[in-house]
């Protein structure tokens, strides 16, 4: 079973065991939420589950992972969050204090993002294995009238922008993990991306897509978007922001950055007149200072992540197939 | 075959519990790793070591750790495929 | 990175190769493998230099028989199995690890052989056993560990071993004289343990020219254009391009702890044989850690999943996409073969780091 790294293995999952039996036009795109109208006005609904090992890392928890987590998905939908549902499957034997934190958590997350915990529900289950708590939450968000994001929109020129460093979610927690403990000053980037999102829309530019690279990585979204595109990609391997540290902890672990989780950042894609102006909009905004433009879409057959490598060569970025283990060898 | 990365050692932190080696804390440029000395006895804090498995395997020369390190480190230079960045290199 | 020095050497070998029938260089290393697809250096080469995957990715060399045993361990109550990441998708003859810890065994992915011994202290009332497999850079640590496990008394503390060694592998290949080779790419971090001498009998005796390189692309591409200079001034010299980590003689302080707990004995590879010589042993004083005499485990013979061409490709027999399975059959989602699943097989480099349609 490695089905569970949000790599190829659960696209497969989810396209071969589950949509099919319940197909409709709200769910078959299979993006971040749906777009529902209610009497003419067009909301957005989403849900995620929630399950992390260990609940509190570093710079951050389970808590501020859902709720950051649901805003994020609503926000990259060119949604307003607005609400947010709660639910908590509580493990028996879960420490009380760990509750407490992980609720506090949720309480300053919503804060931060301007969003209430409108309803919720709470089961209490015997202890299944070292979880301990799982947390679903579903959004809604009204849909802003004045963007288009839609992939068929991005067209040959189109530049792909990234909002931040990447990789920092993924090492941290990994850090935490009792089998694979390492000291680090590294932290995970969890953080609501509604205000930096607004801020890219309100510049004016003519964003075409967004996306926050979370399992699976930035190579996850990258090989998502050539699918959905049928264009390639050709992307600058020095131009993707990464803090050494979490370089070297990658390196340390065998791991490639491109396909460890980040939780706060977004890929944005823009026409390449526009790009400057998101990057600008970006930089002024706390969660956007090291925002870059990583690539950009070109024709090619067949259609490919390419990826011009620091030492100038190329090489092919694929979605990662599964669990990424840290390897010795 | 085997991945090995340089680290420098920032703390011993005394005899493994069977008392094969010493083991240390080995900082990777920010991250840190407990590591056995066994197989290189002569290493000490402040040392670069390379690291497998767990293990340091060889001790290495400062200057040539670093220069290990520069390829990982050279991350602003951005290609000029993308004028968005603001910068400009040929790059072909 | 000084990236006109890369374009710089690219254009003599470039110059070097021109009107030349191809180069045959073997890159024995599978960290060479995957850290050449992974820097681009391999899109940079000209046609002419030929790089050919060898047996050096620990998981690819690792008999079938052996990830049969290890899988069966894994089933019986009481034992865990602690093991390095790559080893836990390999398909057995039925299932794999991560399918057998998927139905409740308890397979554990370390960092370390430590980690592993330090697992079993902690769990006395379980056997635990290690999966011991990888080359010289990675015996002496399963060496340490063993001493370690032997002074603290720890009973429950196994290993099974599949330990490899280098030379002999490459000294078969070549004896068998059925994969033209030009050169030797050796690998780096086993050299830091066997010293650079360790290549002189192969220069010496099969007049292949060897060079030692690390794994950063100005160092592999040093390394390849060393080779090609010597093939093409008919020399067989052994050069070392890492010299910051190997020396000649290596890091005898690992040699020794390693010769302390094994000694060299025959040793099957995936589809090469039973090579002489060619794998490490526990000594008298260490079996008690062996799992397969004190589990009473039995390693059958190796034989190849169906329809897969690993065996030929480890021996640089075959290309990846000479492998009619290769990105059809056989994906890293769906892996057939070994080489497919272990981050550094030649298989999985391919598929992930080069175009194929
Ligand atoms: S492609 Fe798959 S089946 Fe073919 S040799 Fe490689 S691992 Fe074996």
């Amino acid at each position: 079973m490695a089905h569970g790294g949000g790599g190829e293995l659960t696209r497969q999952l989810v396209r071969d065991r589950i949509v099919p039996k319940l197909a409709n036009p709200l769910l078959v795109p299979l993006t971040d939420g749906a777009v529902v109208d209610f009497a003419g006005r067009r909301v957005c609904m989403t849900t995620d589950a929630y399950v992390v090992q260990p609940l509190v890392f570093p710079g951050g928890d389970i808590g501020r992972l859902a709720v950051c987590g649901t805003v994020n998905d609503l926000a990259v939908m060119g949604a307003v969050p607005n609400a947010l549902s709660l639910a908590l499957v509580i493990e028996e034997g879960l420490p009380m204090s760990t509750l407490d934190l992980v609720i506090d958590s949720i309480a300053a997350a919503a804060g931060e993002a301007n969003v209430v915990i409108a309803t919720g529900d709470t089961k209490v289950v015997e202890r299944r294995g070292e979880d301990g708590l799982t947390i679903t939450t579903a959004g809604i968000g009204r849909m802003r009238d004045d963007v288009r994001l839609a992939v068929n929109r991005i067209a040959p020129g189109d530049v792909v922008l990234i909002t931040g460093t990447i990789a920092e979610h993924g090492l941290a927690v990994m850090s935490a993990r009792e089998s694979l403990a390492f000291e680090t000053s590294l932290r995970s980037d969890v953080a609501a991306l509604n205000g930096l999102i607004a801020a890219m829309l309100d510049s004016g530019a003519d964003v075409k897509f967004l996306r926050d690279p979370t399992r699976g990585g930035l190579a996850g979204v990258l090989a998502d978007l050539v699918d959905d595109t049928a264009l390639s990609l050709e992307v600058i391997e020095s131009a993707i922001p990464i803090k050494p540290i979490a370089l070297h902890a990658a390196e340390m672990l065998g791991l490639d950055p491109l396909t460890v989780a980040n939780e706060g950042k977004c890929v944005v894609v823009v026409a390449a007149g526009d790009a400057d102006r998101v990057l600008q909009a970006c930089r002024r905004h706390p969660l956007g200072a090291s925002a870059a433009a990583i690539g950009r879409f070109v024709r090619a057959d067949p259609p490919l992540v390419e990826l011009i490598t620091r030492a100038g060569g190329r090489r092919i970025v694929q979605r990662p197939y599964g669990e990424e283990l840290p390897r010795i060898c | 075959m085997c991945l090995a990365v340089p680290g420098r050692i920032v703390e011993i932190k005394g005899l493994d519990e069977a008392a094969i080696g010493r083991v240390a804390l080995v900082d990777f440029n920010g991250s840190r790793l407990q590591v056995s000395l066994a197989l290189t006895s002569e290493a000490d804090v402040g040392d670069w070591v390379l690291v497998h498995a767990g293990y340091a395997i060889t001790v290495l020369d400062e200057a040539a750790a670093l220069e290990t390190w520069e390829y990982l480190n050279q991350i602003e230079d951005v290609g000029g495929l993308l004028p968005a960045n603001g910068q400009a290199e040929s790059e072909q | 990175m000084d990236r006109q020095k890369i374009r710089n050497i690219v254009e003599q070998l470039q110059q070097a190769t021109r009107d030349r029938p191809p180069i045959r260089l073997m890159e024995v290393c599978g960290t060479h493998t995957v850290s050449l697809f992974r820097s681009g250096i391999k899109s940079l080469l000209p046609a002419a230099v030929r790089l050919i995957s060898g047996p050096g990715c620990p998981v690819c060399v690792t008999s079938q028989g052996y990830i049969d045993a290890a899988c069966e361990l894994s089933t019986r109550p009481g034992v865990s199995i602690c093991t390095y990441g790559d080893m836990v998708r390999v398909p057995g003859r039925s299932e794999s690890l991560a399918d057998h810890r998927g139905a409740g065994a308890q397979v554990k992915v370390v960092y370390s052989a430590r980690d592993a011994l330090q697992f079993a202290r902690e769990h006395a009332d379980r056997q635990v056993v290690f999966l011991a497999v990888g080359f010289e850079t990675t015996t002496p640590s399963t060496a340490a560990t063993i001493l370690a496990a032997d002074r603290a008394g720890v009973e429950n503390f196994f290993v099974l071993p599949a330990h490899k060694l280098v030379v002999p592998a490459m000294t078969a290949l070549l004896s068998s004289g059925e994969v033209p080779i030009d050169g030797f790419l050796c690998p780096g971090h086993v050299s830091v343990v066997l010293g650079c001498g360790a290549y002189r009998p192969i220069a010496e005796k099969y007049h292949k020219p060897c060079v030692v390189a690390g794994f950063e692309p100005m160092q592999m591409l040093e390394g390849i254009a060393r080779l090609v200079r010597q093939v093409a001034e008919g020399q067989a010299l052994v050069e070392n391009v890492y010299p910051i980590a190997v020396s000649e003689d290596g890091n005898p302080k690992a040699r020794e702890i390693m010769d302390r707990v094994f000694e060299p004995g025959a040793a099957t590879w995936r589809a090469m044989g039973t090579i002489p010589e060619s794998g490490s042993i526990l000594r008298a004083p260490y079996r008690r850690f062996d799992a397969a005499e004190r589990l009473d485990v039995t390693i059958g013979p190796d034989y190849e999943p169906a329809g897969c061409q690993c065996g030929q490709v480890i021996q640089g027999k075959a290309d990846p996409a000479d492998c009619p399975l290769f990105a059809k059959a056989c994906t890293p989602t769906r892996p057939v073969g070994p080489c497919m699943v272990s981050s550094e097989g030649s298989c999985a480099a391919h598929y992930k780091y080069a175009r194929h349609t």
